[in-house]
């Protein structure tokens, strides 16, 4: 067990490698309830939301969710959260642990007359349940990705969310947090592998999906960070002016995925030789090679560009790839 | 599969959980079940050169799991014969069997006397009580 954040967390139960295996080939579950959990209440809480958000909730209906940002002034990245909307009056955010008490304080300060923003994280728990047989385990039906309904399994009503961070099919259960013991025994009497913190940041890395503090902080844009398919430029909101201004004159550094051409491990903060940093490394499980993402000079970004990592002091050879680094086969 | 815990008798080990074959002049390096259960799967040995030298409680080279880093620490000085090519290419021979085919590398002691102050089994496994 590791401190993250205020909770003792698992990184590894089997075995990050066997764990990430499990997820990619069948079903794992991660207990993820260290995340925080905000309702956003009221007649205004769609426009409080519009206004602190880079994604346009106007495209997500009553049921549906969104992946979103929540951006400062200068366009940096605050958190990268999920929006569920319940209704017009009322959302549900989903956000990093790291950057609950972050995130709330800027929302909070920010509220606006006719909605109410309310920390509701330690009364929920949250158990991400994903592989290629996650919803087969759990007796689940499939449904559209970035949905969500209310729902039981094996006794415990839970909210069952189409969304997840391993970019494999699957299910985030929410469940009240006097329910989530009972809750994680019944999907591991079902066949999914406990899976740890370990796997949980293999799997992300694969799909290149970016954590936030490593890959996106308030100091990175989301232009840059290659998530501008978050930003609704054309509506308002914190920081929309520098992240026109930065589309308008192109990023000056990316954050792109790439390779390992040589034996060696990336990690964060590596430097890039020529100009950049390394932001998130690891050894792919299923590439067996050394991976990672890392911001570099936009004339370096592209596909097929050979970069130099320096390993502690020995200069390994990588190639920019494009995103997702692994692919799931189609099923 | 990993391998059970185990200290095999007849090594000779440093505090920094490296153990030492003593064969005449020469010597093969590893290190012991305690590391590489510590470390995890490993999934990359960073090699030194042969032709190279160790030195006694430095870094020669290093082990890392898909979670962390870690030196090897030499438990003797000496010119490096031979590196493990089999851990270079499976890393995870180590987690395996780290005292036989998981070894590291093979070299021809600089200073026979160094091994006195190497730790026999039993004072090795009173260190990891300590722990």
């Amino acid at each position: 067990m590791v401190p993250f954040a205020g909770w003792e967390m698992p990184v590894q139960y089997e075995g990050v490698i066997p764990e990430h295996k499990a997820v990619r080939t069948d079903a794992g579950v991660f207990d993820v309830s260290h995340m925080g959990q905000f309702h956003v209440e009221g007649p205004t809480a769609h426009e409080l939301l519009q206004s602190l958000l880079s994604n346009d909730l106007d495209k997500i209906g009553d049921g549906e969710a969104q992946y979103t940002l929540l951006t400062n002034e200068r366009g940096g990245i605050v958190d990268d959260l999920i929006a569920y909307r319940i209704d017009a009056h009322h959302y549900l955010v989903v956000v990093n642990a790291g950057n609950r008490e972050a995130a709330y304080a800027w929302m909070k300060e920010r509220e606006i007359r006719g909605s109410e923003i309310r920390d509701a994280s330690d009364e929920y728990a949250l158990l991400a349940v994903q592989g290629p047989r996650s919803l087969e385990r759990l007796g689940l039906a499939e449904e559209k990705p970035f949905t969500h309904a209310m729902g039981e399994l094996d006794g415990v009503e839970v909210m069952v969310n189409r969304t997840g961070y391993t970019g494999e099919l699957g299910v985030e259960l929410m469940c009240p947090s006097e329910d989530a013991a009972t809750l994680w025994d019944a999907i591991v009497a079902r066949g999914v592998a406990p899976a740890g913190l370990g796997a949980r940041d293999t799997l992300r890395l694969e799909v290149c999906y970016p954590l936030h503090g490593n890959d996106i902080t308030p100091e990175t844009d989301a232009i840059s960070a290659g998530l501008g398919w978050t930003c609704a430029l054309d509506k308002e909101f914190s920081g929309v002016d520098e992240l026109r201004r930065v589309k308008e004159a192109g990023p000056e550094q990316k954050l792109v995925a790439f390779v390992m051409e040589e034996k060696a491990i990336p990690r964060n903060g590596m430097p890039v030789v020529g100009g950049g940093h390394v932001t998130s490394g690891t050894h792919s499980p299923m590439l067996d090679k050394g991976i990672g993402m890392g911001y570099v000079p936009a004339a370096s970004a592209s596909a097929g560009t050979e970069l130099r990592i320096d390993v502690r002091g020995n200069e390994r050879r990588a190639t920019v790839v494009p995103k997702p680094i692994y692919k799931r086969e189609e099923r | 599969m990993a391998a059970s815990e185990d200290y095999p008798e007849g090594l000779k080990y440093h505090r920094e959980h490296d153990w030492a074959r003593i064969e005449g002049d020469e010597a093969t390096l590893g290190v012991t079940w305690f590391a590489q259960d510590a470390l995890g799967e490993l999934v990359h040995f960073e090699a030194p050169a042969e032709g190279g030298s160790t030195s006694k409680d430095a870094s020669y080279g290093e082990v890392e799991s898909v979670k962390a880093v870690s030196d090897v620490i030499a438990p003797l000085s000496g010119e490096i014969l031979e590196v493990n090519q089999k851990v270079v290419d499976a890393p995870e021979t180590v987690n395996e069997d780290p005292y036989g085919d998981g070894w590291l590398v093979r070299i021809r002691l600089a200073d026979p006397a160094e091994v006195d102050a190497l730790l026999d089994v039993d004072a090795y496994k009173q260190h990891l009580a300590e722990q």
